[in-house]
């Protein structure tokens, strides 16, 4: 019995026992489950029957689950996108010197540490359609004259929840890069400076090659994030108006869960697989080799 | 103007800016992002405290309230099982925080430093777990918690959290394990120690901050979470609060504006006041993830 507990194999086992147990149980096993599902006719409380790639065909010719993929693909690039700018141009504003710094820094983390699904009630009723604020303001300042419907029409619908994404995901982007920030040395700014940099050629040429290794992974989580989002859209629309907001992850759950078909939802969400390692490895890859072109060096 | 506020981010140069530049810059822009930030909650607070006739009237100013009123929370806490939601959502959070942080630290330990067989290739394996969102594990998982007869129970969550906090907990407690000398152990285990002990009693308490920073972090993503507590819970006494507020609070076409706030509000709070004492460990543990 000593001996083997003085063998690292035995008690590396041992102690990877509760981790393992519950991760293969909860984790492996479902998502193995999950895809097995996806070619079974599965509905809730009976169990599925073999039947090939019937769900898939089905689900690519359906024409709401055409249109969950162009909303998912546009409220992930469209939310990115904007996330990244206004998250780098934020975590720039806190770099530098501010009265208040750390408080300041303190208050900008809260809408991403709130629930979601609670702020996500807030921005319910700033887009109602009779009482919102937002358009009672625009009426004031006599910008529009009449009420806004933010999630009555389809377009409106869709940039509403992309400005709400927005607003929980800018702080995460934010805070994770200033940490990035603060680890370059102010000597390459002075060194930059004293060369002739303009500030612009300051960013371009010092800190964004420097953050970029920072930058490809906080964006591959952010894209990952956004691209699997539910609780938002699950509370704002409910993937209408006109399934016009609807993810791939509401209309699984949708038709997995409240339409039964267990079977369906699991293919929609394994569709999702493809999508999400491509973002992966686009994120991760394509910015990683930047980093190491240009002497980050490769871990 | 965009390019002109990343100029001079650093603190040795900062003299050379002048006063009104400095407000254009950074002043105006930070306290518009602030401004945007903030006004969800204070439209929270507010929303809380406004009487039904205020709501629902398009006359006045809506940014301010005239005749504040408790009525809001009152009937939330008296009338609708919000206060079990808030027990409910608190047991979950813990439990299986510590569930998490228990299976986190034997395994980070396991693969940092008893290095065992394979172990690097487990290490990467918990990396990728991380990256599966619980939006494609849902159905399947609904499953198998229906077949192991847990369904609508909390037991469910508290099982179920962990898929998403252990891995996340291993990876920052392996980056924290990794910075620990080696040769505190190497003296222990020439005393005689066992690995346990030297588990529990020098490399635990060289983790204090990686451990309160996992902690924090997991308990915050339980109280978060949504997808699962939605599918996997049915009845109303063992609802969380996100999923409570969503489903039961919403009746019909008749919002009940003030007392949704109101829930909105007291869900958040208890997450908000934990995170307000612990904002750099939180922040750590948050970059830390992203950066190893």
């Amino acid at each position: 019995m000593n001996r083997l507990l003085n063998n690292r194999n035995f008690l590396g086992l041992l102690f990877m026992l509760p981790l393992a147990t519950l991760l293969l149980l909860f984790l492996t096993y479902p998502l193995g489950l999950g895809t097995w599902l996806g070619f079974t006719d599965a509905k809730i409380g009976r169990a599925g029957h073999w039947v090939g790639l019937d769900n898939f065909e089905y689900l690519i010719g359906d024409a709401v689950a055409q249109l969950s993929l162009f909303n998912t693909l546009f409220y992930t690039i469209a939310a990115s996108v904007v996330k990244f700018a206004l998250g780098l141009w934020l975590a720039i504003l806190l770099n530098r010197h501010v009265p208040l710094k750390s408080f300041v820094r303190a208050i900008v983390l809260l809408p991403f540490i709130v629930p979601t699904a609670l702020s996500a009630i807030a921005f319910w009723w700033l887009y109602d359609a009779q009482f919102s604020v937002l358009s009672w303001s625009l009426m004031k300042m006599g910008l529009i004259d009449r009420y806004i419907d933010f999630l009555g029409d389809p377009w409106n619908a869709r940039f509403s929840v992309v400005a709400a994404n927005i607003w929980r995901g800018v702080p995460f982007v934010a805070i994770c890069l200033l940490a990035g920030l603060q680890t370059i040395s102010p000597s390459f700014y002075e060194a930059a400076s004293l060369d002739g940099a303009t500030p612009w050629q300051q960013f371009r040429f010092v800190t964004l090659p420097l953050l970029t290794p920072i930058i490809a992974v906080v964006m591959t989580f952010s894209v990952l994030f956004t691209f699997t989002d539910f609780q938002l859209i699950y509370v704002l629309t409910r993937g209408g108006p006109l399934n016009a907001t609807h993810l791939m992850a509401t209309l699984s759950f949708q038709r997995a869960i409240s339409g039964g078909s267990l079977g369906e939802g699991a293919a929609l969400a394994t569709l999702m697989i493809p999508f999400l390692l491509a973002a992966i490895m686009f994120s991760y890859f394509g910015l990683q080799r930047r980093a190491w072109q240009q002497g980050g060096g490769d871990k | 103007m965009g390019a002109q506020t990343e100029t001079v981010d650093t603190q040795g140069m900062n003299y050379l800016v002048s006063l009104p530049r400095r407000v254009v810059t950074l002043y105006v822009p930070l306290a518009v992002f602030l401004f945007v930030l903030l006004f969800p909650f204070y439209w929270m607070v507010i929303t809380t405290f406004k009487p039904n006739e205020e709501l629902l009237s398009r006359e006045g100013n809506p940014f301010w309230v005239i005749n504040p009123t408790l009525a809001h929370i009152k009937k939330l806490l008296f009338d609708t099982a919000y206060p079990d939601w808030l027990w409910n959502t608190m047991l979950v959070s813990v439990v299986a925080t510590f569930l998490s942080l228990l299976c986190s630290v034997l395994g980070a330990y396991a693969i940092e430093r008893l290095r065992f067989k394979g172990s690097r290739y487990v290490g990467v394996s918990i990396f990728l777990a991380y990256l599966v969102p619980p939006s494609i594990l849902f159905i399947p998982l609904a499953k198998v918690v229906f077949e192991m007869g847990i369904f609508d129970t909390r037991l469910a969550l508290i099982l179920t959290y962990p898929t998403f906090l252990v891995p996340f907990c291993t990876w920052l407690l392996m980056g924290y394990f990794r910075s620990i000398p080696f040769e505190l152990e190497e003296c222990a285990l020439i005393d005689g120690a066992t690995r346990l002990q030297i588990l529990l009693k020098i490399i635990l308490p060289l983790a204090v901050p990686g451990l309160i920073s996992a902690g924090i972090f997991a308990f915050t993503l339980s109280w978060n979470e949504f997808i699962y507590a939605l599918t996997f819970i049915s009845s109303s006494e063992v609802k969380t609060v996100p999923v409570g507020v969503i489903t039961e609070l919403v009746e019909g076409d008749v919002y009940h504006w003030g007392s949704l706030m109101a829930g909105a509000l007291l869900g958040s709070l208890p997450v908000a006041f934990l995170y307000s004492f612990f904002v750099e460990y939180y922040v750590s543990g948050m970059t830390g993830a992203v950066k190893e």
